[in-house]
């Protein structure tokens, strides 16, 4: 229980509002560039709305962090504060395994349940007999019911090359931080900027090669999207992976910057920790990823 | 933007005050500003979601199709129930949140102020977007607010991809708004305010909390695949290309089954705080209470499946959810009866707050019974996708969460505002709100019962009589609802002062506090004992 | 305001004194008439007492202190807030009651997931908004549209006293035989349902769920679609007709008849007055719900067909679209559904008729060119 005695309550912010307009742009923006390209209009002034919210975000995003920064610089965090941003951080990571386990959740039914009842396993003979005779349950689906419609894969990216790469990297990049971490724990400034960038240097590295399998994929094994669940798994889960893993090293890019300006402590680096922490997340969505989606 | 340290050791707080103009609300840290302009939202959206109820019981007083057309009735069907759940019954609790969970735990505000104010705002741009679907080429979303696919990716209107996106907007703030309570409980409870003294209240909101957080990004994943299914090709909900269409209700409901507990958990927490107050007399079972909506949470997470007992599920899927749903009666029974022995030799008085929780507490229990019949999945076949199940659900929703949010209403207007509201038109709208209400829902289950399916525009001509009565009571209902904006109004202005106290038997440190309560409460920690 | 109270209070006292003397208003589940469908009701009518009793306690004692224990009669509040033996108790007892609804309704429904040793099997498609039947070995299959006339809908004639529930062909079935239902559909989720049955099952694109019933009287029954499947969801009706077995037999053979004579008139030629006349009622049952029977449809979700390119000009495209459907559509492929020369008799139909005028008979032979190629 805090035996604090004094709390800090901001003042008025205009960022809140800024962020709701640039949310609102870049949604609506998004929405009408899909909405105009699937019924093959022009789409230019979607994108204007998008980049215009897009920028407005990062306006904001650099804005509303910057004066939490320099809240921070000043001293004006309690310890109390801290824990608050510490509870915060924890439960939005949280939030996002449980965005992970929808979709590991569909992978499962679509591969535990629904593929072998189209197969006409189970009680459901009948779907299998009369609606999809030629259809053959496996995993995974290189042939999809309807395989007109979506045209099934060739080839499937062996787990132990990039893939496993991928793992021994990212696993790495948890060890770099961690040791980074201590490092600004001790108060080495040397060290924890080396091990930072090191880690910085493993998740380019990762996506990168993530980008390239990306590309063999769809120029050479034909599994893209619409290449009937398996793509459709393979790719969500997979893509979300990466779009957190780009997410977490711009958080770390930022934290490098942060660090030759001189910011953190000893005893005050929560911007730090909280980086660390999301990445730690992403490498353990990785190693869920890897056995489920790749090896299993 | 110059950062001002709120540091109580300068015991002057005129500065403190709220700025004037518009600038107060959109720049705005304070929970109480924010907590007002969530009530104000959710009324709001009450008022365009009842109007939209009102389309379809106008359209189904007498058979045949006399207002609309199907096309656009499914759309009045889909936005009344997203409105109503989306817009008008979560954000006034997330209202109800921010005003009293601070004064109730004795901190000044919530943990994180600015994301607070972050939180409210997307609402109304969410929703703005999803209305403004109403007048775009091909209508508004006309698949339920269960959105189950193929109809809502495939066959659904172009509109779909923002209501895609208003969904993800309303899920962000949801998740933000639920971090703020979770750190404000955890973390800003004054000395001596452990857990086990805190208000039932701010249990039942941490709880819903939790939910939410545990939830919203499932919804936030299952409308991501389905704009992936419309938009890039995939195939989860599509078996042709090895998906299922079933799928798709699984994650939903996932979802779905909390979230309808974060419908009403916080309304449990409301009647804890108020009959105790009417009746003079502690709470009875205060522990098994919050065990017992810990119970339901939990079990909340394992009954997703009795919505889709017609899916064709396993017998023992059909077993196992039919079984777990059935055991949420025990918890919930646990929390009706605490709150009846409660009332037991107490010495007990009717006031407005207490008259819509002692309606509240029969009318859930009815709906719950209805719930628990539901459940059992043989007759549910019988129920299910009828006027039985709008019946359950509008009877824990309206007597539950919307009477509870009226009662919380009534019980503390007088310490936000200062000003007593007026009693009688108070009770008017009890009764008045009682008699259309039960009018409204009711016959429905009648209609269920005999078979009248649900999300249809007209029906067949047995149905005729009941439905009649149902709109009469719908049209009720809803005018009576305009008593109340008129109510709450008359009290801001020129209601009678309020004590501090305000009520004769209410305890807690929000009545320790002047009425109205100063902008900023707690900036000196209470002691409690 | 009052008089609006005191006009609804009647109506409800009338309405429930009507239900009294007459069995049309349901006030309660029908008690249906098969077994399954009497363990449901009985399940139903059990759990409901049971809440019921409930219902009677806790309010009971509610009340009982809303009445006593009023401030204003001078009650003076006890203090007590907790007692361990009672809340254990109420907490089993609820447990006890809930394990006594839980086994009759387990027998139930392990009862209703048995569909083994059927002695017919009928295929149930949905279809938006129309249901499909085929005798699985039997060659028999057909489409059941709802037969009520716009007018009626739009009051603009009396309504009939089967308003909506009313089918242009009923899915006929033997008495006391287990007839197995294999449920799918064709483009969105729909769900078969007949109350006295005790049959529900969704119909899930893609997937068959099974189900079965056993008839005990022969009669008409009637029911509707009971998932949401888009604009006319709630004029989807389903009417079962069961006969005995003799009966059955009959009609079978008549429906494989008709099939035969209508596979000879492919090889007829008609005038254009009779496409025109033939297309108009398959226009009218098939088509007018999405493209309206002005033909103008409800843009932009189902195109016009007066004055276009399609409708006009592009005959092969025509055909296309109306044979093979457009995927990914409302427009479904009619090829399996109607006959060659329905389909013909539609196509000419919708070419001269709204203006279009463009002379055009397509005949049942260009269809099947069509197919064939
Ligand atoms: C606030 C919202 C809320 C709440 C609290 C509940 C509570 C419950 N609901 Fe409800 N429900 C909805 C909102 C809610 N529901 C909605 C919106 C839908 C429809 C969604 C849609 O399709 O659009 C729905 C649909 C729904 C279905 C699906 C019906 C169908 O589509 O076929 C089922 C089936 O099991 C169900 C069951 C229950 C049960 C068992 C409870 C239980 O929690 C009730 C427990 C309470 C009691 C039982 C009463 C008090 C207890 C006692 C006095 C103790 C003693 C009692 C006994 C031992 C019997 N609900
Ligand atoms: C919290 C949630 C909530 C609330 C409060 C309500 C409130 C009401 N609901 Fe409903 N409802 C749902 C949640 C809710 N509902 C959901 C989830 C569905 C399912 C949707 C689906 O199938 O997808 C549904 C579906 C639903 C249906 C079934 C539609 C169908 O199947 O086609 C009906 C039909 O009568 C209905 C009626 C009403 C009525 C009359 C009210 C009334 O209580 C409303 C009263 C309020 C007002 C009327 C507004 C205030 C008054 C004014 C603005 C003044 C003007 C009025 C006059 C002058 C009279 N609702
Ligand atoms: C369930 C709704 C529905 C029904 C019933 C329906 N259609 Fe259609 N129809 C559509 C839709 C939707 C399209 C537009 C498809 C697209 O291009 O995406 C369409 C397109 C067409 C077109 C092409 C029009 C154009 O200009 O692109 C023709 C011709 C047509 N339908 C004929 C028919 C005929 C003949 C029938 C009846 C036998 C029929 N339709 C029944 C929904 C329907
Ligand atoms: Cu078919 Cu509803
Ligand atoms: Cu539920």
């Amino acid at each position: 229980m805090s035996a604090e005695t004094s709390y800090y309550v901001p003042a008025q912010s205009r960022w809140p509002i800024v962020a709701t307009v640039g949310l609102f742009l870049t949604v609506v923006g998004a929405g009408s560039v899909m909405n105009a390209s699937s019924a093959g209009e022009s789409t230019g002034m979607s994108w204007l709305t998008f980049m215009i919210g897009a920028l407005i975000m990062a306006y904001m995003l650099f804005g509303w962090f910057g004066h939490v920064i320099q809240e921070s610089q000043q001293g004006l965090y309690s310890e109390q504060m801290d824990r608050s941003f510490r509870w915060g951080m924890s439960w939005f990571i949280f939030s996002e395994v449980m965005f992970f386990a929808a979709f590991f959740g569909a992978l499962f039914y679509i591969r535990v349940l629904a593929v072998p009842w189209i197969g006409g396993e189970g009680a459901n003979t009948s779907t299998g007999e009369l609606l999809w005779p030629e259809f053959e349950a496996t995993w995974p689906l290189m042939v999809n019911p309807n395989n007109e419609l979506y045209p099934g894969p060739s080839a499937l990216i062996s787990p132990w090359g990039i893939p496993l790469l991928n793992t021994a990297l990212l696993v790495a990049s948890s060890v770099t931080i961690t040791i980074a971490h201590h490092a600004l724990k001790d108060g080495d400034r040397g060290k924890l900027t080396l091990w930072l960038g090191a880690t910085i240097a493993l998740g380019v590295v990762f996506l990168y090669f993530q980008g390239y399998e990306y590309v063999h994929a769809y120029n050479d094994l034909d599994l893209t999207l619409s290449s009937g669940i398996y793509g459709t798994t393979f790719f969500l889960l997979t893509g979300f992976h990466g779009a957190h893993v780009t997410l977490g090293t711009l958080m770390l890019i930022i934290m490098f910057f942060r660090v030759r300006k001189g910011h953190f402590d000893k005893a005050n680096h929560f911007g730090f920790e909280a980086t660390a922490w999301y990445w730690h997340f992403v490498d353990v969505v990785w190693l869920g990823l890897f056995f489920l989606v790749y090896i299993l | 933007m110059s950062a001002v340290i709120d540091n109580p050791s300068h015991d002057d707080h005129e500065h403190h005050g709220p700025t004037k103009g518009i600038a107060r609300w959109l720049f705005t840290t304070n929970h109480k500003d924010i907590g007002s302009m969530y009530l104000w939202f959710s009324f709001a959206m009450f008022l365009v979601g009842g109007c939209m109820a009102l389309t379809i019981r106008a359209e189904l007083f007498q058979p045949g199709l006399q207002l609309v057309e199907p096309e656009f009735f499914n759309q009045m069907t889909t936005m009344h129930g997203l409105i109503m759940v989306f817009g008008a019954v979560m954000p006034a609790f997330v209202g109800l949140a921010n005003w009293m969970i601070p004064m109730m735990v004795g901190a000044p505000d919530m943990a994180l102020p600015r994301m607070n104010n972050w939180s409210f705002w997307i609402l109304p741009f969410a929703f703005g977007l999803l209305l403004s679907t109403l007048f775009m080429e091909g209508g508004a979303p006309n698949f339920g607010w269960t959105f189950y696919a193929p109809l809502s990716t495939t066959y659904a209107p172009d509109t779909v991809t923002y209501f895609i996106f208003g969904v993800h907007m309303m899920g962000i703030s949801s998740i933000m708004g639920a971090i703020n309570v979770i750190a404000t409980i955890l973390n800003m409870r004054a000395p001596g305010m452990t857990l086990m003294k805190m208000p039932l209240f701010v249990w039942t909101w941490l709880i819903t909390a939790f939910l939410l957080i545990a939830v919203m990004p499932v919804l936030a994943g299952v409308v991501t695949m389905m704009l992936m299914d419309v938009h890039f090709g995939t195939s989860f909900f599509d078996a042709a290309g090895g998906g299922d269409p079933v799928l798709f209700q699984h994650i939903f409901w996932f979802f779905g089954h909390p979230e309808v507990y974060i419908m009403i958990l916080p309304a449990f927490g409301v009647v804890s705080q108020i009959i105790p107050t009417f009746s003079r007399k502690p709470l009875f079972g205060y522990h098994s209470m919050v065990y017992a909506v810990a119970s339901i949470a939990i079990l909340s997470f394992i009954v997703w499946a009795h919505h889709m007992f017609t899916v064709g599920m396993p017998l023992a899927g059909e077993l196992f959810f039919m079984y777990a749903t059935m055991l949420i009666a025990v918890p919930t029974g646990v929390k009706v009866f605490n709150w009846i022995t409660t009332m037991f030799r107490g010495s007990l008085t009717f006031e407005a707050p207490m008259l819509f929780s002692v309606a509240f507490v029969v009318l859930f229990t009815i709906g719950g019974f209805s719930g628990l019949m539901l459940a059992i999945a043989p007759s549910d076949f019988q129920y299910h996708d009828t006027y039985f199940v709008v019946a359950h659900f509008h009877y824990v929703l309206v007597p539950g969460a919307i009477f509870g949010i009226f009662a919380a209403v009534y019980y503390w207007l007088p310490k936000w505002c200062g000003r007593m509201y007026s009693e009688p038109l108070a009770k008017a709208h009890f009764w008045l709100s009682f008699i259309g209400m039960n009018l409204a829902f009711f016959p429905m289950h009648f209609l269920g019962l005999a078979g009248m399916p649900r999300r249809i525009p007209d029906y067949a001509l047995q149905f005729a009589d009941f439905n009649s009565i149902s709109s009469v009571g719908a049209f009720i209902f809803g005018a009576t609802q305009l008593l109340f904006l008129y109510l709450v109004i008359k009290a801001i202005r020129s209601g009678e002062p309020a004590t501090d106290q305000v009520w004769e038997g209410a305890e807690g440190l929000e009545w320790t506090v002047s009425s109205p309560a100063p902008y900023h409460t707690f900036s000196t920690p209470p002691e409690v004992k | 305001m009052r008089s609006r109270l005191v006009k609804a209070l009647s109506l409800l006292l009338s309405a429930i004194y009507a239900a009294d003397v007459s069995a049309e208003y349901g006030l309660n589940m029908p008690r249906g008439v098969t077994d399954i469908s009497h363990s449901v009701y009985d399940l139903h009518m059990t759990i409901f007492w049971i809440c019921v009793a409930i219902g009677v306690v806790v309010f009971g004692v509610m009340f009982y202190s809303i009445f006593k224990h009023r401030k204003s009669k001078g009650a003076v509040a006890s203090n007590f807030h907790e007692n361990t033996t009672i809340e254990i108790i109420w907490t089993i007892v609820p447990v006890i009651i809930l394990v006594v609804m839980a086994i009759p309704a387990t027998k139930t429904l392990v009862e209703m997931y048995d569909t083994s040793d059927a002695d017919v099997d009928i295929k149930i498609t949905g279809y938006q908004w129309k249901w499909r039947y085929e005798y699985l070995g039997s060659g028999v299959d057909f489409f059941s549209n709802m037969s009520t006339p716009k007018e009626e809908i739009y009051n603009a004639q009396e309504k009939n006293e089967n308003y909506l529930l009313e089918v242009d062909n009923e899915l006929v079935v033997p008495v006391g035989k287990k007839i197995r239902f294999l449920i799918t559909a064709n483009d969105v989720i729909h769900s078969w349902w007949i109350p006295d049955f005790a049959v529900k099952k969704d119909a899930i694109p893609g997937f068959i769920n099974e189900s079965w019933t056993r008839i005990n009287e022969p009669g008409v029954y009637r029911g509707q679609c009971t998932e949401l499947c888009g604009k006319d969801h709630g004029f989807m009706p389903v009417v079962v007709r069961v006969v005995e077995q003799s009966e059955y037999d009959d009609w079978l053979a008549q429906k494989q008849e008709e099939a035969k004579a209508a596979a000879e008139l492919a090889k007829l030629t008609f005038t254009l007055e009779e496409q025109m006349e033939r297309g108009e009622k398959v226009y009218a049952t098939n088509c007018a719900a999405c493209h309206q029977p002005n033909g103008q449809g409800i843009p932009p979700a189902f195109p016009s067909l007066v004055g276009t390119e399609i409708a006009t000009k592009l005959l092969d495209k025509h055909i296309e679209v109306v044979v093979d459907g457009v995927a990914g559509s409302a427009m479904q492929a009619y090829g399996g559904q109607l006959s060659e020369v329905d389909i013909a008799a539609v196509i000419t139909y919708e070419r001269n008729a709204w203006g279009n005028d463009t002379g055009d008979n397509v005949s049942a032979k260009d269809i099947v060119d069509y197919k064939n190629k």
